[in-house]
């Protein structure tokens, strides 16, 4: 029934597609965080000029499906003369660029999401206590708030990573040649679309899931659980409850 | 401009919105049953059933979800031709309602099975002394109950549904991307095409999850 040689075959020019996709996903990934840190402190803002737009940014992107926003930069960037006639042209005709721009910025919604989520997780006490010892804002963040916002953010952070790296795909309809455009080009080459679907869909399955593993074992890493710090902690708090 | 709006762009569009909730209605539906008799494999089955309910969720986590379409779509149509010695073409719309149906359904089954499992095991063993069947058990007792626990999961994951028909459009299916890219060639204005497209998802969507909110908050009377 599958025709093995195909397989093997098509292996090694799926291969080359996978440099395109590692590069998307860590581009995107990227250009996502840059966007998301500011727009999870928007989120969390008190004043509605901060907030409003932030969270209004957030649900516009997260309400439409990403394929549609990757042709909206690609065609749709391309009707205006202004944007034809501007120095930013050639990034914007550049399928490249565009992926990385529409994905990125889409990426950013949900990361902002889960940045917000994890900066309201911190105790609002350890902010005060570091304010009241005369620390400033930007001390309190780097020292205090951001180190324990980034161990609550990480398990949801991992899930984007994955779905990160599966929405890359995208990228092969318009014409880049990613490790599913690489697959779609053996397919006309071959018409073997199971043999070569398969072979590209186990090459996916071995790069999220390995990558799903090292995160989790950087997840054990950085968790307060395994570390003697906690246990210091926790000797401290068995210490107060005795004296209480 | 206005005027061939209204007489067959906008028209166009509209229509291509219905095939794309008809999509999501469809794989909905089918992906709910598949998803159900998963999750309550991954509960109740025995350990080689249990494997390969867990290696099926986990294989389709690991896989865009274009590579599923893609092997559904083109696959199926060599493997039916194959089979059957002459052509087959493929309808897109059950293509597509399958692939989506088996994407929805590796993740909804985690939900059922967290949800089944959270059902208090008092109700079933109540049932059972009552002398009721394994199968109405199930329906009659721990499902309407686990139906509260897997509304929020559940209802996000068909927000993602009607997402993710937009991919449905690669295979050439005329729901409300392929509509928008086929009108935009025609009217050289693609971005305001595919911002029309857009504020029409975003109706579909947070009418959704509106409709959803309401189900929820429905399904908590009565809870603290």
């Amino acid at each position: 029934m599958l025709d093995v040689q195909i397989m093997a075959e098509a292996f090694p020019n799926l291969l080359q597609g996978v440099g395109l996709t590692g590069k998307l996903a860590i581009l995107i990934l990227l250009f996502g965080m840059l966007v998301a840190i500011p727009l999870a402190y928007a989120r969390n803002a008190q004043s509605a000029w901060l907030h409003g737009p932030a969270s209004a940014y957030i649900f516009v992107i997260r309400g439409i499906p990403s394929l549609l926003q990757v042709f909206l930069v690609y065609y749709g960037l391309g009707q205006f003369d202004f944007v034809r006639s501007s120095a930013l042209w050639p990034i914007f005709r550049d399928p490249f660029w565009c992926v990385i721009i529409a994905l990125g910025l889409n990426s950013a919604a949900y990361t902002a999401e889960i940045i917000a989520g994890a900066l309201r997780l911190v105790p609002k006490g350890l902010n005060e206590a570091a304010r009241a010892l005369g620390l400033s804002w930007f001390q309190t963040q780097r020292k205090i708030t951001i180190p324990l916002a980034v161990r609550l953010a990480l398990p949801a952070y991992e899930n984007e990573i994955i779905l990160t790296v599966k929405a890359t795909s995208l990228a092969s309809t318009i014409t880049l040649l990613d490790l599913t455009g690489a697959a779609r080009l053996e397919v006309s080459n071959t018409f073997a679309p199971y043999e070569v679907f398969l072979t590209a869909g186990a090459i996916y399955f071995c790069i999220t899931t390995s990558l799903s593993w090292l995160l989790r074992k950087l997840e054990q890493r950085l968790s307060i659980e395994n570390r003697a710090v906690a246990q210091k902690a926790r000797e401290l708090q068995v210490g107060a409850a005795a004296h209480a | 401009m206005t005027l061939a709006w209204l007489s067959g762009y906008g028209l166009q569009l509209l229509y291509g919105a219905g095939v794309t909730l008809s999509v999501a209605a469809v794989a909905l539906l089918f992906g709910t049953a598949f998803g159900l008799s998963l999750g309550a494999l991954k509960t109740y089955g025995s350990k080689p059933f249990r494997y390969v309910a867990e290696a099926y969720t986990a294989i389709v986590r690991g896989v865009p979800d274009l590579i599923v379409i893609y092997l559904i779509y083109f696959g199926g149509t060599v493997a039916l031709t194959r089979l059957t010695g002459h052509y087959v073409d493929i309808n897109g719309f059950a293509a597509g309602v399958a692939a989506l149906a088996f994407i929805f359904a590796a993740y909804a089954s985690d939900i059922f099975r967290s949800a089944i499992r959270q059902v208090p095991r008092g109700q079933s063993e109540a049932a059972h002394a009552l002398g009721l069947p394994r199968s109405v058990t199930f329906f009659k007792v721990v499902l309407p109950l686990a139906w509260r626990i897997a509304l929020p999961g559940f209802g996000n994951l068909s927000i993602i549904l009607i997402k993710q028909t937009s991919l449905i459009s690669v295979i050439g299916l005329e729901e409300l991307l392929r509509a928008s890219a086929v009108v935009s060639g025609a009217t050289r204005e693609p971005f305001f095409v595919y911002a029309v497209a857009a504020l029409l998802y975003l109706a579909i969507t947070s009418t959704a999850s509106w409709g959803l909110h309401r189900a929820r908050l429905r399904s908590n009377r009565g809870f603290a």
